[in-house]
């Protein structure tokens, strides 16, 4: 079981009361009618699948019903940090690193 | 002002026709409690009177679901004027005045509890008095509320929510909307050893079974 902070109420509670709606930051097509459908498809269908840090939005579904952030380690669990709608996070994947090591 | 928080006298007007008063004109249709089969008043006289939970319910309420801009002055100032009790703005916390309560329920979101026959007129007071964009339902209807007390009421509610509820934690007049034994509920702590549930009229029966298994290692006292 998670014990997740809500940002809203502003304090921990147990997994059971949120739930979880999928990957965060997905921004809509400013002019969907403009869009191939490859990009509609991508922004309909596509979802991210990491291994490690994930930018994930839930839902206080049983408490204030109030949507928020949370980045999420999915390899270990880990709940790196929460935070509102309309804000960016502070926890990202280190792009450099990442290329770094491939390289 | 931004066209989210006013609105025109056309949309006012509309916002008052919609008001309608859901208790009967005539005086002999009486309202049914969720609860009503289980007959809280000849179980209080037949029943056991010494046990460590003592229920009863505070049936028929009027509950209101008043949304707005916990940031707007003008609407705080006739939400006070209304109820004589400042809206609580800070999570988790309730007011109470007189036979009004208003818990917070969530950063735009605040019921409110009036005695049933009152719901309809306090109701009308928004619609005259209140501001800009917002919105009031009555859920009178949709929901009851259960006064749970007595020595063991703290493991009853252990059993049945993940909510830790040490005093220091969670004091007297904290709110939490959380689940009570996988059925949605609101919680407030009224005294050390009181708590109102607000409970979903069609869950009422099924939380009333719950209750009483849960109580039966410590007894369970109805009362009317």
């Amino acid at each position: 079981m998670l014990h997740i902070y809500c940002p809203h109420c502003g304090e921990y509670r147990d997994e059971e009361e949120f739930h979880s709606v999928g990957q965060a930051h997905i921004a809509r097509p400013l002019d969907p009618e403009a869009c191939s459908d490859e990009e509609w498809g991508e922004y309909l269908f596509f979802r991210k699948n990491p291994r490690g840090l994930h930018h994930e939005l839930w839902v206080h579904s049983a408490g204030c019903r109030k949507f928020f952030n949370m980045t999420r380690d999915t390899q270990t669990y880990e709940i790196k940090e929460v935070y509102k709608i309309g804000e960016q996070p502070t926890v990202v994947v280190q792009l450099q690193a990442v290329s770094g090591a491939q390289s | 002002m931004s066209d989210v928080t006013s609105t025109t006298k056309l949309e006012q007007a509309a916002t008052k026709a919609a008001v309608m008063n859901q208790l009967p004109a005539d005086k002999e249709s009486l309202g049914q409690s969720p609860l009503h089969h289980a007959d809280f008043a000849s179980a209080a006289k037949r029943g056991a009177q010494k046990g460590g939970i003592h229920l009863s319910e505070l049936a028929l309420l009027g509950h209101l679901t008043l949304r707005c801009d916990a940031g707007n002055l003008e609407q705080l100032a006739a939400v006070e004027a209304i109820l004589g009790v400042p809206l609580p703005l800070t999570p988790l916390t309730s007011v109470e005045k007189g036979a009004y309560s208003v818990r917070w329920m969530s950063p735009d979101e605040w019921l409110i509890l009036v005695p049933g026959l009152e719901a309809f007129s306090i109701e009308s007071q928004f619609r005259d008095a209140m501001p800009g964009h917002y919105s009031l339902v009555n859920s009178s209807g949709g929901s009851t509320v259960l006064m749970l007390s007595g020595d063991n009421a703290v493991e009853l509610l252990q059993k049945s929510t993940t909510i830790d509820w040490h005093l220091s934690v969670f004091p007297v007049g904290k709110v939490v909307s959380t689940l009570f034994a996988k059925s949605t509920a609101t919680i407030r702590r009224t005294d050390d050893q009181r708590f109102e549930l607000i409970i979903r009229r069609s869950f009422a029966d099924y939380i009333w079974l719950w209750i009483q298994d849960a109580s039966l290692e410590y007894g369970l006292v109805i009362e009317a």
